[in-house]
C-alpha cells in the first residue's frame, strides 16, 4: 500500500464528509425554503464526493475495507479533515464563511488535480470541479449578500470570517505526504494554491465591504489526525449505528 | 357582459362538469377559492414539517448510500412544499401569509408529522407507509379541478415514486438483517400503522366539508375510498417480508380486500388540536428557523435595493 | 408584503429539456435578485437532469391574457380549418406530401 496517498484521500475524503454532514444537520433551518434546497444540494454533492474519494482510498489501501467502514468505523485520530469543515454551523453567517472558506481552496486544489498523474485522483477532481464552482459561485454570492446588506448582517458576516480565519491555515499545511506525492506529480503544491486562495478572498471581502483579519494563533493539528473537540461528536452521532450493532448491514 | 351571481356558478359547475381545469384568473366562487387555500396550504405545511421527524436521523444514516438517499428524499419534500405553496400563491396568499397562519395555529398541517422517529426503521415506515399514503392520495389529486394544483401534484407524483421504494428497502434490509433490526422494523410499524390510517381524514360519514370538495372536483374521491385501496396493497406487503400490522382484527375477505379493526379517532382529533407527542416541538422548530432567517431575508432586501439603485445611478 | 421581511418576489421557471427542445414552464419560486433567483430554479427544478437550459423571468413581468378577453382572442381561430394539413383532400395513391 501506498500509506502516504491513502492518507491523502483520507484527507479529500474527510474534507468532504465532515461537511456534508454539517450541511445535512442544517436540513430544515434554512432560512427560507429555496435556500434550504440549495443547502443540502451542496451538502449531497459534497457526500457523493467523499464515497468517490474513500471508495478510493480503499481500493489503495487494500485491507478489505469499505468506504462505509473508512467513514463508519474510523476513531477521531485517524480522521485527516481540516479543523475548518468540523466548526458548528452557528448562525448563516458561519454557515457561509466556513463555506466560502472551504470552497476557494477546493476550487483551486481541484483545479490543479485534475492534471493529476493519478487517473482516479484526476477524474474525481474533474467531476468535483463542476460541483465545487458552483459552490465558491454561491458562497462567494453569500458573503457579499451579507455583507453588503443591513448593517446587522455586515456585523454577522465580519464576525463569522473573524471566527473562522484561524481554522485557514490548515488547509496550506504540507508534509511528508504531500512531498511524496508531489514529486510523482500525483498531488501538488499548496503554496501557489494558498496565494490564489488569498486573491479571491481579498476580492471577495473587497466586494463585500469586509475586512481582512489578522493572522492570529492559526489552529494546526488536523494533519496528524488532531481535531477541535468537535469532531468526537460528530462521529459519534454519524458512527452510532454501525458502532452499537457491529454485525447489521443497513 | 353583466352575469349574475348564479349564472357564474351555473358555468362555473358546467366547467367543473366536463372536467375543464380551473385557472387562476377564473371566476370561482368564493367557497371554492377557501376550500383551496385550505387544502393547498395544509398540503404545502405538511410537506414542510414532514422535513423534520426524517430529519431528525440524517446525521444518524447508517451509510453513505443512506444519508444520501434520505437527504435528497427530504430535499424533495421541501421541493414539494415550494410546489405547493406556489400554486397556492396564485389564489392571491402570499408565502408570508401562508407562514404566518401556520405559526399562528390558523393552518394545519398532517397529524403523522406530529409522531416522534425514535430508531432507524421509522424512516422505513415513514417512506413506506407515510409516503404510501400520501401517494395514493397525490394520485387521486392529479386530477382535481384546480390548473395549478393538478399541476403541482402531476411533478409530485413523479418524484415521490422513489420515497415509497427507499422506505420499503429499508424496511426489507431490516427484516432480513439482525434480530435487533427486525425488532426494530415491527417496532416502527407498530407506531405509524394507525396513524398513517388516520392520515386520510374522518370517515365519510364523519367528514364535514367532503361533499363540497368532492362536487367541485378539488377532492376527486373520499377518505375511506382511499384509505381502504391503501390497506389493501399494503397488508400483503408487510406480509411478503415478516412484518405483521397490528390490528389482531385484520382479515383477508373471499374478494381480496382487508377488513379491519376500527380507528382510534380519539387519538386522531386530540393530534389535531394540538396535543400530539411533538406538535409543539414541530411548531416551535418552524418558527425557530424562520425567526434566525429573519437578518437573512432582510440582508437580502437591502442588497437587491441597493443594486436597483446603483444600477439607476449608473444610468 | 412586509417591506423589512418577505420571500422576496415570484419568479417563473422555464426548462429546456435537450438542447433544440422549446422550453416549458417548470414552476415559480421566490428570490431576492436574478442571481438567486437563477441558482434557486436550478437547485429546485433540475435536481434529475431535467434541463439543459434554464430561464427565470420575474412574475409580474408576464404578460397574460385576462379571462374576461379569451373568447375575443382564440375563438376567432376556431372557423380557420383551411390553415389545418388535414382539410386538404388530395387523391389517394399520392406519396410524400
Amino acid at each position: 500500500m501506498n500509506t502516504n496517498l491513502f492518507k491523502y484521500c483520507l484527507r479529500l475524503g474527510d474534507n468532504s464528509l465532515i461537511l456534508g454532514h454539517r450541511l445535512a444537520e442544517y436540513c430544515s433551518y434554512g432560512p427560507y425554503l429555496e435556500e434550504d434546497i440549495s443547502i443540502t444540494n451542496t451538502s449531497l454533492d459534497l457526500i457523493g464526493q467523499a464515497e468517490a474519494i474513500l471508495k478510493y482510498a480503499a481500493l489503495v489501501e487494500n485491507a478489505e475495507r469499505t468506504a462505509d467502514d473508512l467513514a463508519y468505523r474510523r476513531p477521531e485520530i485517524e480522521f485527516y479533515n481540516v479543523q475548518l469543515v468540523e466548526q458548528p454551523n452557528g448562525n448563516f453567517a458561519h454557515l457561509i464563511a466556513r463555506q466560502f472558506f472551504i470552497d476557494a481552496f477546493n476550487f483551486y486544489l481541484y483545479s490543479a488535480l485534475k492534471e493529476s498523474t493519478d487517473n482516479t485522483i484526476a477524474s474525481i477532481a474533474a467531476k468535483s470541479l463542476k460541483e465545487v464552482t458552483y459552490h465558491l459561485r454561491r458562497s462567494s454570492e453569500w458573503v457579499i449578500r451579507l455583507g453588503d446588506g443591513t448593517s446587522e448582517s455586515k456585523i454577522k458576516m465580519q464576525e463569522a470570517i473573524n471566527d473562522f480565519w484561524l481554522y485557514t491555515f490548515e488547509m496550506f499545511e504540507m508534509d511528508e505526504v504531500d512531498e511524496e506525492l508531489i514529486t510523482k506529480a500525483i498531488t501538488v503544491d499548496l503554496k501557489p494554491i494558498q496565494d490564489l486562495w488569498n486573491k479571491k478572498v481579498d476580492e471577495i471581502l473587497v466586494m463585500a465591504t469586509l475586512t481582512r483579519p489578522e493572522d492570529g494563533y492559526m489552529a494546526t493539528g488536523s494533519r496528524k489526525g488532531y481535531h477541535s473537540e468537535h469532531l468526537g461528536y460528530i462521529l459519534a452521532e454519524m458512527q452510532y449505528l454501525p458502532r452499537a450493532y457491529p454485525t447489521a448491514k443497513w | 357582459m353583466s352575469n349574475t351571481i348564479e349564472e357564474l356558478e351555473k358555468q362555473f359547475q358546467e366547467k367543473i362538469d366536463n372536467e375543464i381545469k380551473i385557472e387562476p384568473k377564473d371566476w370561482m366562487p368564493d367557497d371554492y377559492r377557501k376550500n383551496l387555500i385550505r387544502q393547498m396550504s395544509q398540503h404545502a405545511h405538511s410537506e414542510v414539517i414532514g422535513m423534520q421527524p426524517e430529519g431528525n436521523w440524517i446525521t444518524r444514516a447508517p451509510s453513505l448510500r443512506a444519508k444520501k438517499i434520505l437527504l435528497a428524499k427530504i430535499q424533495d419534500e421541501a421541493g414539494h412544499g415550494l410546489y405547493l405553496y406556489s400554486a397556492a400563491e396564485t389564489l392571491g396568499v402570499s408565502r408570508d401569509q401562508f407562514i404566518q397562519w401556520l405559526h399562528e395555529g390558523k393552518a394545519k398541517y398532517s397529524s403523522i408529522f406530529n409522531y416522534p422517529t425514535l430508531n432507524w426503521a421509522d424512516m422505513g415506515a415513514i417512506g413506506w407507509l407515510v409516503d404510501g399514503a400520501a401517494i395514493v392520495n397525490q394520485v387521486s389529486l392529479q386530477k382535481t379541478s384546480y390548473g395549478p394544483y393538478a399541476r403541482a401534484m402531476v411533478r409530485i407524483c413523479k418524484e415521490e415514486s422513489f420515497h415509497q421504494r427507499q422506505g420499503y428497502e429499508i424496511m426489507a434490509k431490516m427484516m432480513a438483517g439482525t434480530k435487533e433490526q427486525q425488532q426494530m422494523a415491527q417496532d416502527a410499524l407498530n407506531r405509524f400503522w394507525w396513524p398513517s390510517l388516520m392520515m386520510f381524514g374522518p370517515h365519510d360519514s364523519d367528514s364535514s366539508r367532503s361533499s363540497l370538495a368532492l362536487k367541485w372536483k378539488i377532492k376527486r374521491e373520499t377518505n375511506d375510498t382511499l384509505r381502504k385501496r391503501f390497506i389493501d396493497k399494503t397488508i400483503p406487503q408487510a406480509e411478503f417480508i415478516g412484518l405483521k400490522v397490528p390490528d389482531p382484527d385484520a382479515v383477508l375477505q373471499p374478494d381480496g380486500s382487508y377488513k379491519t379493526g376500527s380507528i382510534d379517532w380519539d387519538e386522531f382529533w386530540n393530534v389535531v388540536k394540538g396535543n400530539g407527542p411533538c406538535n409543539k416541538q414541530r411548531l416551535d422548530h418552524h418558527k425557530r428557523a424562520h425567526d434566525h432567517g429573519r437578518w437573512v431575508r432582510e440582508a437580502c432586501i437591502a442588497f437587491s435595493e441597493k443594486q436597483d439603485k446603483r444600477k439607476a445611478i449608473a444610468k | 408584503m412586509n417591506n423589512s421581511d418577505n420571500q422576496g418576489p415570484l419568479w417563473e421557471v422555464f426548462t429546456q429539456k435537450k438542447p433544440g427542445m422549446a422550453f416549458k414552464h417548470s414552476g415559480s419560486i421566490h428570490a431576492y435578485d436574478k442571481n438567486l433567483a437563477i441558482e434557486a430554479a436550478r437547485d429546485l427544478f433540475t435536481r434529475r437532469n431535467e434541463g439543459t437550459g434554464l430561464w427565470v423571468v420575474k412574475s409580474e413581468n408576464i404578460i397574460a391574457v385576462q379571462p374576461k378577453d379569451a373568447e375575443s382572442f382564440f375563438d376567432p381561430a376556431d372557423d380557420k380549418i383551411y390553415r389545418h394539413p388535414t382539410f386538404f383532400e388530395v387523391p389517394d395513391g399520392v406519396k410524400h406530401m
